[in-house]
């Protein structure tokens, strides 16, 4: 299956494919008008120190623990793609508890955050990696 | 094969899903003495208070029986009979099996308080059925009292508080919350139930109840008008005592079987952590040997996630080791770590990427391979080594184009 991978060394810290993961989810056309005055809160997170950075999203594990530990249901594995129901998810956060990688986080709507792969794009291209300028984060398919 | 599982929860869900992960001909049977499609238990308090909506405590979508051809019989499981592979239920019937799944999971603790049947309303506080009880006993304008201060005590204090007059919490403990917290950080809970309007008795030894009075051993007297008993909960095990090895709970190796042929056991009836994932991944591994597979699973961690009135709360571990603590603004946090290994974690407030922590606990990191002072601060994938990160964000390709062994 196709999934996010990061190229660390070519990750510049832009923190562009953080502007366009919440801009993707704003649904608007224009990016300025839409993230305007918004502290972003993207399901997409850029660690930075020291001059290294890179890009931390879902990895979509095949064995995940999300999934697994979610107390209400509302985590679920469509097609090999991690989906949030946000209607059911009460932020227990128990799949914060559970992910190795810190890729989910708390919001402000009463349900977790968590990346899934842009499934709703007309592209189905992640809008984080069509907006990354160095290819430093690709959508394509490896092992493991 | 003719699968037969005792119990309708998550553990039971898990065996239905690892068994379709292997077939979708084999014949699959949940028998549940509880009337209802497969809901979320920890979500009674959210309906209690009124957050939720009956249907949204659901576990699965509505189709799931449909979806994966189980048959949901509603009864009660009296007697298994291991040598004729045959099952008793209360109606009468009796069901045969060639794998049977236990999955009862935990029944409440009662101690034996003097004088407790004089109390006329009283509950335990575990299933969808607790909560319609309590909601008949008419909350409003009446006082709640909560023996048990744990995790379902507090759950059910907080799904309360909006409606009755007053609730009152009492524990034996020093503290509350004595599962998952230190005493230091039960305090912080603390403070905040109790601004949110939650009374709390600790250090207390109920002694006897009269009718709606409760008298402590120091002889102070509590008056009540609904009595909520949350002490703790056991395996319900009792099917399979006498049959199987149990100590606590039911006795599984690391394939979810018992010591009895063709009897698995997953969940809180089992000698694991009585939560929710436990009994998730221990019921997928049994379903999945059951189905003529072979999966195994470790012990799982005892961890937590839970929060109260908008302060969450997340742990994992234990407490013993040397302390690395930060307390500032709304935020707490103790790590605890001895012999270069994390031992567990208390995060409060701001639980951001707390599963790293987590994973250095379950996969035992050795914390000299980590830039630890920058995994105290915050937990992140930066404290991990080059090749680590790689591994982590790249796959086993990216491992192997780019690694270069540092010089
Ligand atoms: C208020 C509350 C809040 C909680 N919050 C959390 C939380 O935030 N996070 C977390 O991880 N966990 C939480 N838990 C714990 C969690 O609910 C359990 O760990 C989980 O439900 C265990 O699942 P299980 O499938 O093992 O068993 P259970 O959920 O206990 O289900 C067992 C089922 O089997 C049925 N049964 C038993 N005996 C028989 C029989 N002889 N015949 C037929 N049917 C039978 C029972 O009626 C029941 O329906 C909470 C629990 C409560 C009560």
């Amino acid at each position: 299956m196709k999934r996010v991978y990061v190229n660390e060394k070519w990750c510049l810290g832009c923190r562009l494919c953080e502007y366009y993961c919440a801009f993707q989810e704003t649904k608007e056309s224009d990016m300025a008008r839409a993230l305007k005055g918004i502290k972003i809160n993207p399901r997409i997170n850029i660690e930075e120190k020291n001059g290294i950075s890179f890009a931390v999203s879902c990895r979509h594990c095949e064995d995940a623990l999300c999934v697994k530990g979610c107390i209400t249901g509302a985590l679920s594995k469509k097609e090999e793609v991690i989906l949030i129901d946000k209607e059911r998810c009460v932020s227990c956060y128990t799949c914060i508890l559970s992910c190795p990688y810190g890729a989910i986080s708390p919001s402000q709507d009463g349900a977790i955050k968590k990346c899934e792969l842009c499934t709703d794009s007309a592209s189905g291209i992640p809008a984080c990696v069509k907006g990354c300028p160095n290819n430093a984060i690709v959508f394509e398919e490896r092992l493991g | 094969m003719k699968h037969l599982i005792i119990g309708n929860s998550a553990a039971a869900i898990g065996a239905v899903e690892g068994i379709r992960q292997m077939n979708k001909s084999d014949q699959i049977t949940i028998i549940s003495d509880e009337p209802y499609f497969t809901y979320s238990r920890p979500l009674i308090s959210y309906l209690l208070s009124g957050k939720l909506s009956l249907e949204k405590m659901n576990y699965r979508s509505k189709s799931f029986y449909e979806d994966n051809h189980v048959t949901f019989k509603y009864a009660h499981a009296e007697k298994v009979d291991h040598l004729n592979k045959q099952v008793f239920l209360d109606d009468g019937d009796q069901m045969s099996y060639d794998k049977l799944l236990i999955a009862t999971g935990s029944k409440a603790f009662i101690p034996p308080f003097a004088g407790l049947e004089s109390v006329e309303n009283k509950t335990t506080f575990l299933s969808l059925d607790d909560v319609k009880k309590l909601d008949a006993m008419g909350l409003e304008s009446k006082r709640v009292l909560i023996i048990g201060a744990g995790l379902i005590g507090l759950k059910c204090a907080e799904g309360i508080t909006k409606k009755a007059q007053s609730v009152t919490v009492l524990d034996l403990a020093p503290q509350i919350l004595s599962s998952i917290l230190d005493y230091d950080s039960s305090l912080i809970v603390k403070q905040h139930l109790e601004k949110k309007g939650i009374n709390f008795i600790l250090s207390a030894t109920a002694e006897k109840f009269t009718q709606n009075t409760l008298t402590l051993k120091d002889k102070t007297q509590i008056d009540f008008d609904i009595l909520v008993l949350c002490v703790g909960v056991r395996p319900n095990a009792s099917l399979l005592s006498g049959i199987a090895a149990i100590e606590k709970g039911v006795v599984i190796n690391e394939r979810a079987e018992t010591s009895v042929p063709d009897i698995y056991a997953a969940g809180d009836v089992t000698n694991g952590v009585a939560i929710l994932p436990n009994a998730y991944v221990t019921g997928e591994c049994a379903g999945i040997n059951m189905a003529g597979g072979n999966k195994t699973i470790s012990k799982m961690l005892p961890m937590n996630a839970i929060g109260f009135f908008g302060l969450n709360i997340i742990t994992a571990g234990n407490y013993t080791g040397s302390i690395f603590e930060l307390n500032k603004d709304s935020e707490f946090k103790r790590l605890f770590y001895q012999d270069g290994l994390l031992n567990g974690y208390i995060m409060i407030g701001n639980i951001a990427k707390a599963g790293i922590y987590t994973s250095l606990i379950r996969e035992q990191t050795k914390l000299d391979t980590l830039d630890f002072p920058l995994i105290c601060e915050k937990p992140q994938l930066m404290a991990f080594r080059l090749e680590e990160r790689l591994e982590k964000l790249g796959g086993k390709v990216e491992r192997m184009k780019f690694f270069q062994p540092e010089i």
